[in-house]
């Protein structure tokens, strides 16, 4: 029987009644009484010297309040990277300086120049194109190998190369690795690219900078994943401003995809300019704006390789992955390619021996950094490609292949540094066999080929590390933060609750699920709980939410601090029932005397924690308020297998997505129709990746596909109705929940399956093509087919 | 944006006096027009809207048969109101864009900016159809030169066109993934004196007739009989989306179904 509240109900999202009703309140809608507006001028060039700026005809203009450039930021920090790597040879990684304005130097179209502050945004935008900006045209590093060849042209001059780092994961066994290749029966090869991509969250990003003279007091509201994170960035790093005297709020936030984690110019420039102009400061992207300025995402080339012995058992791997920073380190950008990617190398096999080699490339294009999976996808795509591949060489199953070799044993120690802690992988793989109906493929097929169509069939399967991270694990590599998260939980005195929690909603519904792990624990109505994030002078402390880590980090943090609420709760309770601590039982939002009839309710006792007439005031404070911190043990993994079934016309070479089968392995689920959500919005982007996404330069560092008309977003009709199951589930062993997280796996799992199938789908054909790049277009397919 | 002026005439003739200013363009739906002044990429000085012009919108029939479109028609009345007339031409205005484009795009302003991947220039092109402006009808041969441009002098506006109605027709489009516009689209008229092929979307020319394939097809109307015939890739847009070469063999996959739609 599906529950109707609490841990396990389709509970309706309460927070879409307000973004359906048009009453969210987004960062673009928190207009300060007074503000102005910023215009940045961006750079039309990829490279160039930056000479200077006239700023006089611009700043004699109607509206202008003052217009900044580089050199107003000289006093200040540059952008801050939360992360520094470790290369091969135990070297820091290169770390350039990040300007807020561009400063000496322009190393990549879309970075700001200048940035004018006016009454109105067209007067902003007006003066922006009276400055006379003097740029010398440099040769711009667009493609990484060449970047990174002797004698190429240098993004940062400061820095001894465009090699940010060489990073060899495990080191100590390269060697190993080398051996086991030259001893394998079959040795497997692939080169791939992960496709840079936009994230294009549906709303832009927007900051508005406020300043109270008379407190000295900054605000920031700005379209944040994680308010306090960029607080303490911004701060301490960039401007100066102690946490007490600065408050960020990240409201109604539009998605975010990961590309809303970083700190970016723009924020700190409203906040600095706020103060400099004595007046609030307001920028909102524009669509074209957020195409060369929000961090893109992946963007690999690797060449991957499998060993296998005679039986088909993998016996190592070994990858060489180029990475693109883009001309700047984003805030997270050195962790993707490297702790986000090479620690999930095993996959769901027991491949004893692992070596990954990543080389960091500065090029000049925008900043990279995480973007839905963040590395896992990476990581998923060339291994379940590769395995694809070795199954087809060597003519067996690729399902066999893959289940020969599965990770069947828990607790896992992977050769790259992870200790899986449960997870059945035959378990979500019988359940996808089930779903995908492979019994009928046959006839499907012959339908398809009766239309002059083919029909393809792809599976994959998928790990991933969420619930980001152990904090003294993170540190060890090179995190420049902690990875736990806080709630506080305030009980009123009529009962109902408020919970303060550090995770952050951009959609993916914490109100409503939040809500109903309290309301569960304490046996109460899920309304009676109400759950605030987004502003740091609300919550405690927060890391944020990226690398699906709210339920499982964000949530076991709010489990803690209930429990610390129920706790003391059952200290008032006993002194109202005059028994035993030890014999109070708390169900049903009433607490009972074990044994017996007496009880009292929830609301009387948060009354008197308040109201506290007869109270055991020599014992317990009054009030009904906790804090706590989670620093998880481990990160939590989930798992799963999807496949997917394609239909491919050899005339245009269009392919379409026919079905969908998604088996995932979450743990514990605290409300279905969510979790279904999640997946379904991950496997669009996972589909919109393989099929449709693509984030061209030209070689002049010109973006291609600066708008949707070049940027093929995925739409409705592009998708099939997917079939998703959540059934299987090992709940996760280290956390309370068991909870394992499940907004990135769409992403992460699908992107193979699409491109399994279409190669399945040309072989069908009779053309046996080994590998197409994504996005997977009409006219590459057509050009594999017919090269 | 930059600011402008708006007019808005109510008839051609004020229409056209209003374009008589310095810098006047007309705003027909502004699809194209409105993103290209946020862009700041065009900066007239006077709008002169042709929205309110009552006598430049609708569909009719003319005393030669002809099926008869008001400039200032928006592609959703078309697609409804060509349909029992001219199935193949509504067919095309009922998937142009999406509904908010098909709203307020109109013919006049698809046929007047002759984007190189439109569809209604396919149309026009291949139902030899004859565009009629405040001063004169040009016809469709003579009407489109190339990317972007066309027969039209400043200040002129189509008010109408006017297209024979073939005994069928179809338009079989491949989209480009991200706009949607079509990559490659074919349209094909079969009337009594002739097949007339219209290929849009694949020459850096603009809209073109594929002449070969229109000869073929008017002496054997068959989509096999054009198996064999292709067309040059080196005068083809080459973009991200697609090589020359694969627009030309678009060319003809697109024309062979059209045909092929039409029980050829
Ligand atoms: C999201 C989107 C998707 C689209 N998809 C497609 C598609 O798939 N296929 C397709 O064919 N089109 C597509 N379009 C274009 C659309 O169909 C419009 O028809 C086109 O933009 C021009 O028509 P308009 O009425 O909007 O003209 P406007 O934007 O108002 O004007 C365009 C130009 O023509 C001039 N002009 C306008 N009317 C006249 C006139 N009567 N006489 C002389 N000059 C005139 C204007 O001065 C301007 O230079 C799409 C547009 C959008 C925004």
């Amino acid at each position: 029987m599906p529950k109707d509240s609490g841990i396990g109900a389709s509970s309706k999202r309460r927070e879409d009644i307000r973004f359906l009703t048009g009453s969210g309140n987004y960062t673009d809608d928190i207009n300060i009484r007074g503000q102005a507006h910023v215009y940045f001028l961006r750079s039309d060039v990829a490279h160039g010297t930056l000479k200077g700026i006239d700023t006089s005809a611009a700043e004699a203009m109607d509206g202008v309040v003052r217009i900044f450039t580089g050199a107003d930021f000289e006093a200040v920090g540059g952008m801050p990277c939360g992360w520094q790597v470790t290369d091969r040879h135990g070297q820091p990684m290169l770390e350039p300086k990040h300007p807020i304005l561009a400063h000496g130097k322009v190393r990549h179209v879309g970075e700001p120049i200048a940035a004018v502050v006016a009454d109105t945004l067209e007067q902003a935008r007006d003066a922006a194109e009276a400055l006379v900006v003097d740029i010398d045209e440099l040769p711009a590093v667009i493609d990484m190998k060449e970047a990174v060849r002797d004698g190429a042209t240098k993004v940062h001059d400061d820095i001894a190369s465009n090699l940010c780092y060489d990073w060899g994961f495990v080191e100590e066994n390269k060697d190993a690795v080398n051996k086991a290749f030259e001893e394998a029966a079959h040795v497997t090869t692939l080169e791939l690219v992960n496709n840079r991509l936009v994230a294009n969250p549906m709303e832009p990003r927007v900051a508005v900078g406020d300043y109270a003279r008379g407190t000295d007091e900054h605000t920031l509201y700005t379209t944040s994943q994680n308010p306090h994170v960029i607080r303490l960035l911004m701060g301490a790093f960039v401007l100066g401003i102690p946490e007490h005297k600065l408050r960020v709020v990240a409201p109604d936030v539009g998605g975010g995809f990961g590309t809303k984690i970083f700190h970016y110019q723009e924020e700190a420039f409203c906040t600095f300019a706020a103060k400099a102009c004595n007046r609030a400061v307001k920028w909102t992207s524009s669509r074209s704006e957020a195409f060369l300025s929000d961090a893109h995402g992946r963007d690999h080339v690797t060449k991957i390789e499998l060993a296998l012995d005679k039986d088909n058992n993998f016996a190592a791997l070994r990858t060489d992955t180029y990475a693109n920073m883009g001309a700047y380190l984003s805030t997270f950008a050195p962790s993707v390619p490297t702790w986000l990617h090479g620690t999930l190398m095993a996959g769901n096999y027991k491949t004893p021996l692992i070596y990954v080699n990543v080389k960091a490339v500065f090029t000049n294009t925008v900043p990279v950094d995480a973007y839905r999976g963040a590395g896992r996808p990476e990581a998923t795509y060339q291994l379940e490609r590769l395995v694809d591949k070795a199954a087809h060489e060597l003519g067996v199953d690729p399902i066999a292949l893959r289940r020969q070799n599965f990770i069947t044993e828990f607790p896992y120690a992977t050769p790259v540094a992870v200790e899986y802690d449960t997870g059945d992988y035959h378990a979500t793989m019988d359940k996808l066999e089930e779903m995908a109906d492979i019994a009928g493929f046959a006839a499907r097929r012959r339908e398809s080929e009766a239309k002059g169509k083919l029909r393809g069939f792809g599976v994959n399967c998928y790990i991933e590390a969420c619930g980001i991270a152990p904090s003294n694990l993170v540190g060890q590599l090179g995190a420049r933060a902690g990875l736990y998260e806080s709630a506080t939980v305030r009980v009123n005195a009529t009962g109902g609750l408020v919970v303060m929690t550090g995770s952050h909603s951009h959609g993916q519904g914490h109100e409503t699920s939040f809500a109903q792990v309290v309301a569960e624990m304490i046996g109460i109505d899920e309304n009676m709980v109400e759950i605030v994030h987004g502003d740091t002078a609300r919550g405690p402390m927060g890391m944020g939410t990226y690398g699906s880590r709210s339920i499982a980090v964000g949530g076991s943090a709010m489990v803690r601090a209930t429990e610390k609420i129920i706790a003391k709760a059952k200290k008032i309770a006993s002194h109202l029932l005059e028994a035993s601590e030890s014999d109070i039982e708390l169900k049903d939002g009433a607490f009972s005397v074990a044994g017996t009839d007496k009880s009292v309710a929830w609301g009387d006792v948060t009354l008197a924690a308040y109201v506290p007439h007869n109270y055991p005031l020599d014992d317990i404070e009054p009030g009904l308020e906790e804090t706590a911190f989670y620093d998880p043990s481990n990160f939590t993994y989930p798992s799963g297998a999807y496949a997917c079934e394609v239909e491919l016309d050899p005339e245009t070479g269009h392919v379409s997505i026919e079905r969908f089968s998604a088996a995932d392995d979450f743990g514990n689920i605290i409300n279905p129709m969510i979790v279904t959500g999640q997946v379904h919005g991950g496997l669009a982007q996972g589909i919109g990746q393989a099929l449709l996404e693509n984030c061209v330069y030209d070689a002049e560092g010109q973006l291609l596909s600066a708008s949707y008309m070049d940027y093929a977003m995925p739409r409705a009709s592009d998708l099939p109705f997917y079939d998703v199951d959540h059934s299987c589930q090992t709940p996760c062993t280290h956390n309370p929940l068991g909870v394992k997280g499940c907004g990135e796996a769409g992403a992460i799992g699908s992107p193979p399956a699409v491109v399994n199938a279409v190669l399945d789908a040309m072989r069908s054909g009779g053309k046996n093509v080994s590998h197409i790049d994504m996005p997977v277009t009409p006219s590459r397919v057509w050009a594999a087919m017919n090269g | 944006m930059y600011n402008f002026e708006i007019e808005k005439p109510a008839t051609i003739a004020d229409a056209v006096k209003a374009l008589g200013r310095d810098e006047a363009q007309p705003l027909s739906g502004g699809q194209t027009l409105i993103p290209t002044l946020k862009a700041r990429l065009a900066a007239p000085s006077v709008l002169v809207s042709l929205h309110g012009i009552d006598e430049m919108k609708g569909v009719c029939l003319d005393d030669d048969g002809r099926l008869c479109i008001g400039g200032a028609t928006i592609h959703s009345v078309v697609a409804k109101e060509a349909q029992a007339h001219y199935p193949a031409l509504a067919g095309l205005a009922a998937r142009i864009g999406d509904p908010a484009v098909r709203n307020r795009g109109t013919i006049g302003g698809s046929v007047a900016n002759n984007d190189p991947s439109a569809c209604y220039p396919a149309a026009v092109l291949a139902s030899g159809a004859t565009v009629v402006t405040n001063k004169r009808e040009i016809a469709a041969d003579d009407y489109f030169q190339g990317m972007f441009a066309t027969a039209l002098e400043e200040g002129e506006i189509v008010t109408e066109v006017k297209f024979p109605i073939p005994q069928s027709a179809h338009y079989e489009k491949h989209i480009q993934p991200a706009s949607r516009f079509p990559l490659v689209a074919a349209f094909v008229a079969k009337y009594a004196d002739g097949v007339r092929v219209a290929i849009t979307g694949a020459s850096e020319d603009g809209v073109f007739r594929w002449t070969e394939a229109e000869e073929m097809l008017s002496n054997s109307f068959a989509a096999d009989g054009l198996k064999g015939l292709t067309v040059d890739g080196s005068g083809m847009i080459s973009d991200l989306h697609g090589s020359g070469e694969y627009r030309a063999h678009l060319v003809g996959v697109m024309t062979r179904r059209a045909v092929a739609a039409m029980g050829g």
